[in-house]
């Protein structure tokens, strides 16, 4: 019991991650339609621009708020410079663009900060909590706080707010959100700026447990992109539960049955989730029109 | 110019042709050979991965899986089970079909993202199998491979390898072309722009989707297990996910649904890094950034892309 | 012995019901039309007569034999082709091949003569061609035939699909509003063709809003509302029905009755 507990903490803390990964990819998705293979590298420049504007003088709290707007002006950025100039492209050839860019944010992080591995120091300590016999460290609990905060936050700002209502709407059918008067450009760069933001503060909240380095986007956003098809593209609530089920699914592979095939666990179960459920699990299903 | 000649199947092929032997010619050094023979051995598997996502409309980021299959089927089957160097990427051509016509029909199935998804996690597998089962494979090491033997004679070399590598490759774009102006390559074409419309003529589209599967997938072998055999080592890597990419980034970047413009894509991407390795550190930061540039500004790839601006300035 | 009978059929889009136990059947070599206002089911009863959709209930025959939850390309296989009323084109290659794959069941199958490009395969891509060439010289569209289809106008496209489904030599052909889009002169030519396809012993199955057209070609005409029968018979019979009039002819009728 004591270490299925101790493998769930495990799975929970890297599965909220995924989580905020899957809801980066999410958000894009539903404002424009594009996979951004570029999100993990969100997650990355939370980590790095955190680990170096402390280096360079600027107290922890301060450095983390500086990485998740400088990472979402690099969302924006994408957006603006990448995305937009190839409206109207094939959905493929926009996926390439996004590694294009990720390929370059890689290149970027290596010329502006190094190519050695960096960590933080853990937010509150490194004394672990016991719970029911498993032991649990404080920064796992940041993790998943930080997920479940930012799950709630975002539940209210698409639900309750006005802003929030008319990013939803465009994603529904940007024609009409537009003759609604909804400003669609506003909202695909509120979508980007928002996704990479999310990205970063999952990057400053994990770096203190799994370190971060130039090329640590690019597993995450595999990640991330799995469990957000395993919970449904385009589905917030499908991007979470696939991305904890995921986590899980890691730390029960790597604890039961070996750690070299942990990722195997993973990837075997969304392909028998998708061979049963093509849509994922919460996916919208539908009958095709002709 | 004669109008057969003008037809991809007589002077696109005369013309790859023609320039295979003036690389051959001017190559300055083993150097450029070697990365000749690199892009020829991705080139294989691009045709036939364009004849998936290009013509069929079939994304697949797990090609590198077949590919690494491939490899290791010349290193494993002569190692352990006695099996010639020479028959060995037969048995891998044949078992990767094998294997990748029981997975095609529930995989493809699925659509768009998800269709992506699959073949992402099939090619992992595949990746993670190769790198684990360390007493077969050597494990993320890799392992030696057993040179090429025909009539007693040692293949090594880059001449050879090049001449092997260029006929296969010849021979693969013939296969292909033939295939994409025939009734197959009709329903192929067919169920990229509408699966309904196709089915309702008759053309039964799961047939067809595997069909394109399996025969790109053992394509990915073959090229794999030349690949090994020109190289003598194989390792994981090749199977790996970057690898799956970086295909289909040759093909979208040389022109989906265009067979030399996907050996197009081939030949930029392979000798790209290499040229690059110049700028250093910046490398990464130039390739990303070309390819972003090329993806905005030649959005249907390099070849179609640039053939429509030529034939638009023709008329106007 | 009807060709197609249609029977108790229903089908629910989530409480939604399109069709209501619907039931009819339609004769041989006879021109055959659906009409009903829009949103009365009719592509939802295209759709389920060719194994796009899966009835909820109810069974169709064809021939004789039940072919209800066949999916299209074995109706296909039974001499079933049509249209689509949002086009179906396969927009990435010539007009000509979109043709050439309507014959799809009458070319080879050899995987292996496809790849070696044997002779046979040469022999027969000529054939169907030449074939194809016919087609789009009886839809008018002889001129365009290398054009990728993408580039071809509306009305192109609309005549394309038709030398499509003719090019399945169909012993059955569903034209789903075949003359939607077009101008008086096209719609004239389309009605030439069904005319000449009907003549060739194909039975047509007609959805169209051009109720000249209708009126004038169909030897039997099906009306539906809210997914049920209204009525059915003859143009005549159809014309005079007092409910037909009431619900869907009404302002039209009453005004040819003015004018006569």
């Amino acid at each position: 019991m004591e270490t299925f507990l101790q493998f769930l903490f495990g799975g929970l803390t890297v599965g909220a991650v995924y989580a905020m990964v899957a809801l980066g990819f999410t958000i894009i998705y539903n404002a424009s339609d594009v996979i951004n293979f570029a999100q993990g590298e969100f997650v990355m420049l939370g980590g790095m621009c955190t680990v170096f504007f402390s280096l360079w003088g600027l107290p922890l709290p301060l450095a983390a708020v500086a990485a998740v707007i400088a990472a979402s002006l690099v969302g924006v950025a994408l957006n603006k410079l990448a995305i937009e100039p190839a409206r109207g492209a094939n959905v493929v050839t926009l996926i390439i663009i996004t590694i294009g860019a990720s390929i370059f944010l890689r290149g970027l992080a290596q010329v502006v900060f190094d190519k050695q591995f960096h960590r933080l120091p853990s937010f509150s300590g490194d004394q672990p909590i016991d719970v029911l016999g498993a032991t649990l460290t404080p920064q796992s609990l940041w993790v998943m706080g930080g997920a479940a905060v930012i799950v709630v936050v975002l539940w209210y700002f698409f639900t309750r707010t006005t802003f929030g209502k008319s990013i939803l709407a465009t994603s529904h059918n940007r024609l009409a959100a537009r003759l609604v008067g909804i400003n669609v450009e506003v909202v695909l760069l509120a979508s980007f700026a928002l996704s990479a933001a999310i990205g970063a503060l999952a990057g400053i909240l994990v770096t203190p447990i799994t370190l971060t380095s130039f090329d640590a986007g690019t597993m995450l956003a595999l990640k991330g992109f799995a469990a957000a098809i395993l919970g449904g593209m385009g589905n917030p609530l499908g991007a979470v539960v696939g991305g904890l089920l995921v986590g899980i699914a890691e730390a029960m592979g790597a604890g039961y049955l070996s750690s070299e095939y942990k990722d195997a666990v993973a990837f075997l179960i969304i392909l028998c989730v998708l061979f049963v459920m093509p849509s994922g699990l919460f996916g919208r299903r539908g009958t095709e029109r002709v | 110019m004669p109008a057969w000649l003008m037809q991809p199947r007589t002077g696109g092929l005369l013309l790859l042709a023609a320039i295979m032997v003036l690389v051959y010619l001017a190559a300055p050094n083993n150097f450029y050979l070697d990365v000749a023979i690199q892009i020829g051995l991705n080139a294989i598997v691009v045709v036939g991965l364009n004849l998936l996502i290009g013509y069929a409309g079939q994304i697949s980021l797990g090609h590198a899986g077949f590919f690494g299959l491939g490899a290791y089927a010349s290193a494993v089957l002569p190692a352990h089970f006695g099996v010639p160097p020479l028959a060995a990427p037969v048995v891998g051509m044949l078992s990767v079909g094998l294997l990748a016509f029981l997975v095609a029909r529930p995989i493809l199935r699925l659509k768009g993202h998800y269709l992506a998804m699959a073949t992402l996690g099939l090619g992992i597998l595949v990746f993670m199998l190769l790198t684990n089962e360390s007493q077969l494979t050597g494990g993320p090491d890799g392992m030696a491979v057993e040179r090429l033997r025909i009539f007693g004679e040692r293949i090594s070399g880059k001449d050879w390898w090049y001449l092997i590598t260029a006929a296969m490759l010849l021979l693969s774009v013939w296969l292909t072309l033939n295939l994409i102006d025939s009734p197959t390559g009709r329903a192929l074409r067919a169920l990229h722009d509408s699966q309904i419309a196709a089915q309702v003529a008759g053309v039964d589209v799961a047939r067809f989707k595997v069909i394109a599967f399996v025969y790109s997938a053992m394509l990915a072998s073959l090229a794999g297990s030349m690949s090994a055999l020109y190289s003598g080592f194989v390792t994981p890597d090749k199977a790996g996910f970057i690898h799956s990419i970086e295909l289909v980034i040759m093909v979208v970047l040389g022109g989906m649904g265009s067979t030399f413009g996907g050996i197009l894509g081939a030949a930029v991407l392979t000798s790209l890094p290499q040229f690059l390795t110049v700028f250093a550190e910046y490398e990464h930061m130039i390739l990303g950034a070309i390819l972003m540039a090329v993806m905005i500004f030649l959005r249907r790839g390099i070849l179609p892309s640039t053939l429509d601006l030529l034939a638009r300035r023709r008329t106007g | 012995m009807s060709q197609l009978a249609v029977e108790h059929l229903s089908i629910d889009f989530g409480g939604l019901r399109a069709i209501d136990k619907l039931s009819f059947e339609i004769a041989p070599g006879t021109i055959h039309s659906i009409i009903g206002p829009n949103g009365a089911g009719k592509t939802t009863l295209f759709n389920l007569i060719t194994g796009i959709y899966t009835p909820s209930e109810g069974c169709i025959l064809l021939d004789g034999e039940e072919v209800t939850g066949l999916p299209p390309h074995l109706l296909a296989r039974r001499g079933m082709c049509r249209t689509f009323q949002n086009l179906q084109i396969f927009e990435r290659m010539s007009a000509v091949e979109n043709v050439m794959l309507g014959r799809h069941l009458h070319e080879s199958k050899n995987l292996l003569g496809h790849l070696l490009r044997l002779p046979g395969v040469v022999e027969e891509n000529r054939r169907s061609r030449a074939k194809s060439m016919e087609l789009l010289e009886l839809v008018g569209l002889g001129e365009q035939a290398d054009a990728p289809a993408g580039a071809l106008p509306y009305g192109a496209l609309k005549r394309l699909e038709i030398a499509r489904a003719l090019a399945g030599q169909p012993k059955m052909l569903l034209l789903d509003e075949p003359a939607a889009g077009c101008n008086a002169v096209e719609t004239q030519e389309i009605d030439a063709v069904i005319q000449t396809v009907a003549g060739q012993g194909v039975t047509v199955v007609l959805v169209e809003h051009d109720m000249h057209l209708v009126m004038n070609i169909s030897n039997h005409i099906l009306v539906l509302d809210y997914g049920r029968k209204l009525a059915e018979g003859t143009a005549e019979e159809v014309r005079q029905n007092p409910e037909v009039i009431a619900a869907y002819l009404g302002q039209q009728a009453e005004e040819a009755a003015a004018h006569a």
